[in-house]
């Protein structure tokens, strides 16, 4: 168990209900949860759900079992499934030392009118010490579904060097998580997300 | 075994807190468990059904709650350890059964957990389900982390056993819904025997499982909550930490106690500030509580939903002898705590912030600036809306359709499910009420008698399927026996879907999995002697016409059927859409059109963009899942489906 830097360390997961946000704080979760840290993840359930916005909380400590809850202004890293949500959470949440890594695909919520993709992420680099933009969405796309944009965040957030779990322990969670044929395909999308914040 | 069976002992899993439940009572050892599904209550039965047939024990979703509850005590009747979990809406369909459980007493351990949903998330109303064990003299415990969660409710078996009475654990969606560290126990291995044994081991020649003489029981029944207050005074689900002398006492439990020791540290108060945690909630362990009521002369109450423990505190303190501390209290009464919605750590900060006259800055105000300048429009709101390809979006736009065309006003009294979002936009606004599970056609026998009034305006109940079965046939029964005039619209998506697709008695298949005897709601019906039509939502023409044609009718009620899957259960099992689609971006005409961006602005299924550039609407790609309804809805026919 690495010494974490910040007790709690504070990630927030930021996106659209259906995205996948509930899978992915699993995921990161069962890393920590494998090297003995205490996690905590609170998250957006039910109702929500249907096109909302929803968000998950980890919560990761040496020492204590933390409320599902980050307190406002408090968060450390934003992992966004999506650049408005990613803003939304870095307004309420973000403060002068909080890194971000999101994915720049927008979706649009029905009927809302949109300012450019461009100003969203001038203010999201602005609010961010530091930041990833990264267009997970159309790299998963090219890996056959959306969906894998999820895994290439994943990789993404490893592969930045920020995080206390290294690949070997992500890639060790995936491969319980995922059955056979599933496997090769998320793989090849974690290393894809490696990749992208490594150039 | 995997999940929550998983025979690991010693090992730490990463599990949600209803997770943490359903491990606590397979360490309990239970031989049934039950329950209706609803937010945030599921994933209990969720994650009992896998193991239920491995680990030789019996698992079923119920009709409804208050007979989810019955199945239970019926194993408990027997001799078998059961559980029942719900929403805190289904303990009010269950208290019937309860109040009347609770005078007879149990046979083998019987555990009601109750998650209720402060803020109302995912609810109606935001009942504080504590209540009801107060009212019904239930003990009840309240786990304040996830390890409590599932320690607690292995105890709770043996509490009940040991008390005679069933027990009730109180969650909350931030313990049901969140993940935390458990630590599992032993799972037992021992054969478990059914016998129904009703002598009443005190007097032999009363029956055990009836309340009666209910007078003396009831007397029992205090007995029972005075030995409950006993064992709670030592129980190591109630505990206190900081000084001696405090110039805040915290007296909190359940999900409120994480948020408090968060407060306390963010404010560096740990040497100034005691908290006490409370895991037995009632009966309250009162000489434990007037222990510590010396500490401090102030006592802040943090809890959630109603001031509970505020004021069974304060009823305590009422009773100790003049001499006695009477301390200063804060809480929801004097405005320090919100007596509505759920807490967090910040809302925790600000109470004892204002208390003891200090400041809080989370973040620099530098960086506050800069975020409270970014403007609204670069975040626009996400209103809850229907899955692309949902069944019901179709549904309400043929109903909006048919009570236009009609042009009597007609409206439509609502229900409890997803489609309960017809509320808002989503549904174009039709569901005019929506209160419980059942009250759609229920409301609207009481419309339908109101002739004799002048009142003329067409109802429309709706109900989902799942609902229908729950609550929604008495009163559909109620209608043809009183002979009101209203059209119920049952939203047949062969799922209980808001929860998460769980079977019940119309997909013919059981909880376990099993193949059953599907009830066919349409042959129920017509046997009622019902006009019965079933219509395709996604056939708008039609289906527009039939609720039009049985609107139009007067007399006792009449049933429209609208059948179609739900979109995401057929989108798992498919893997395809059934159609390509796309604008075809020379018929659109923009806003040149006329329509005034029907599809988009409109109609609102969310794979269809408003594309600002072309000043076109286009299909997003990623969220379309290729319904193809909106290809009936264009006016210019610029949708164009192909099938795949």
């Amino acid at each position: 168990m690495k010494t974490l830097t910040k007790d709690p360390l504070n990630l927030i997961i930021a996106g659209v209900g259906g995205q996948g946000n509930v899978v992915i704080s699993l995921l990161v979760g069962k890393a920590f949860i494998r090297e003995g840290y205490f996690v905590t993840i609170g998250e957006t359930y039910g109702a929500s759900q249907r096109s909302g916005s929803v968000m998950s909380h980890l919560r990761i400590s040496q020492e204590n079992q933390y409320s599902p809850f980050i307190p406002n202004g408090r968060a450390d890293i934003i992992l966004g499934m999506e650049p408005v949500e990613t803003l939304r959470i870095l307004q309420q949440f973000g403060n002068s030392d909080v890194i971000t890594i999101a994915n720049s695909r927008l979706i649009h919520a029905a009927g809302m009118e949109y300012p450019s993709l461009d100003e969203i992420i001038e203010a999201i680099k602005g609010l961010s010490a530091k930041s990833w933009l990264i267009n997970a969405t159309d790299e998963a796309v090219k890996l056959g579904d959306p969906i894998f944009a999820n895994m290439i965040l994943i990789g993404a957030l490893v592969g930045s060097g920020i995080f206390p779990i290294d690949s070997k322990s992500m890639e060790s969670v995936l491969r319980e998580s995922f059955p056979g044929e599933k496997l090769e395909t998320n793989m090849v999308a974690f290393t894809k997300g490696m990749e992208l914040v490594a150039r | 075994m995997s999940g929550v069976g998983i025979d690991a002992p010693g090992s730490t899993q990463l599990f949600i807190g209803n997770e943490a439940i359903a491990r606590g009572a397979l360490e309990a050892g239970i031989g049934v468990a039950s329950a209706y599904p609803g937010t945030p209550s599921t994933e209990i039965m969720e994650s009992l059904i896998p193991v239920a047939k491995e680990m030789n024990f019996y698992a079923e979703w119920s009709v409804n709650e208050k007979v989810a509850l019955e199945v239970a005590a019926g194993a408990s009747f027997a001799g078998i350890r059961a559980i029942t979990s719900m929403k805190q809406n289904g303990v009010n369909v269950a208290s019937d059964f309860l109040a009347n459980l609770v005078m007879s007493g149990i046979g083998a351990g019987l555990v009601l957990v109750s998650c209720d949903d402060p803020s109302a998330i995912s609810s109606s109303n935001e009942q504080d389900m504590r209540n009801i064990a107060k009212w019904l003299d239930i003990p009840l415990l309240e786990p304040a982390t996830f390890q409590e969660a599932k320690d607690m409710t292995k105890w709770a078996f043996d509490l009940a056993e040991e008390l005679n009475s069933i027990c009730m654990i109180r969650s909350v969606t931030r313990i049901a819904h969140a993940r935390g560290n458990v630590t599992l126990g032993e799972l037992p291995k021992k054969e478990q025997k059914a016998h129904f044994d009703s002598i009443c081991p005190v007097v032999p020649t009363l029956p055990k499982f009836i309340p009666y003489p209910s007078a003396w029981l009831h007397s029992q029944l205090h007995a029972k909550l005075d030995k409950a207050q006993e064992l709670f005074e030592s129980s190591p689900f109630n505990w206190y930490t900081g000084p001696e002398e405090a110039e805040l006492l915290i007296i909190t439990g359940g999900s409120c106690w994480l948020y408090s020791l968060e407060a306390v540290n963010a404010l560096k108060l740990e040497s100034k500030v005691g908290i006490l945690k409370l895991g037995t909630i009632w009966p309250l362990p009162r000489k434990l509580i007037e222990t510590h009521l010396g500490k401090s002369q102030k006592i802040l109450m943090v809890e959630e939903i109603d001031p509970f423990l505020e004021g069974s505190i304060k009823e305590l303190v009422a009773d100790l002898p003049p001499a006695s501390p009477h301390p200063a209290f804060y809480g929801k009464r004097s405005g320090h705590i919100n007596a509505y919605g759920e807490l967090n750590p910040d809302l925790v900060i600000g109470a004892i912030a204002k208390i003891m006259g200090l400041a809080y800055q989370p973040r620099d105000p530098e960086y506050s600036k800069k975020a409270e300048e970014v403007p609204f429009t670069y975040m626009p709101p996400r209103i809850m809306t229907f899955c692309p390809g949902c069944p019901h979006r179709a549904t309400f736009w043929a109903i909006k359709n048919a009570l236009r065309l009609d042009g009597r006003d007609g409206f439509v009294t609502g229900d409890i499910g997803c489609y309960s979002m017809a509320i808002g936009p989503a549904g174009y606004f039709q569901e005019r009420t929506m209160y419980c599970m059942g009250a759609g056609a229920g409301v609207a026998n009481g419309l339908g008698k109101l002739g004799q009034f002048g009142f003329s305006q067409p109802v429309l109940a709706v109900c989902g399927d799942s609902t229908f079965f729950h609550a929604t046939i008495p009163a559909l029964i109620n209608g043809i026996y009183n002979k009101s005039n209203f059209t119920l619209v049952i939203l047949d998506n062969n799922a209980t879907a808001m929860t998460g697709f769980q079977p019940h008695p119309g997909t013919g298949v059981t909880g376990m999995g099993e193949t059953t005897t599907t009830v066919d709601m349409e042959a129920l019906c017509r046997s009622l002697g019902l006009q019965v039509d079933v219509c395709d939502p996604f056939d708008l023409e039609n289906s527009t016409a039939t609720l039009l044609k049985a609107i139009a009718q007067d007399g006792g009620p009449r049933v429209v059927i609208m059948r179609r899957e739900c979109e995401l259960v057929r989108g798992r099992r498919d893997k395809k859409p059934p159609y390509k689609v796309h604008v075809d971006p020379d018929k659109c005409l923009g806003e040149a059109c006329g329509c005034d961006r029907l599809c988009t602005r409109v109609f609102g299924c969310p794979g269809i963009v408003w594309d600002n550039e072309s000043g076109k609407a286009t299909i997003d790609e990623t969220i379309c899942t290729g319904c193809g309804l909106c290809a009936d809805i264009c006016p210019q026919g610029a949708i164009i489906r192909e099938a795949v």
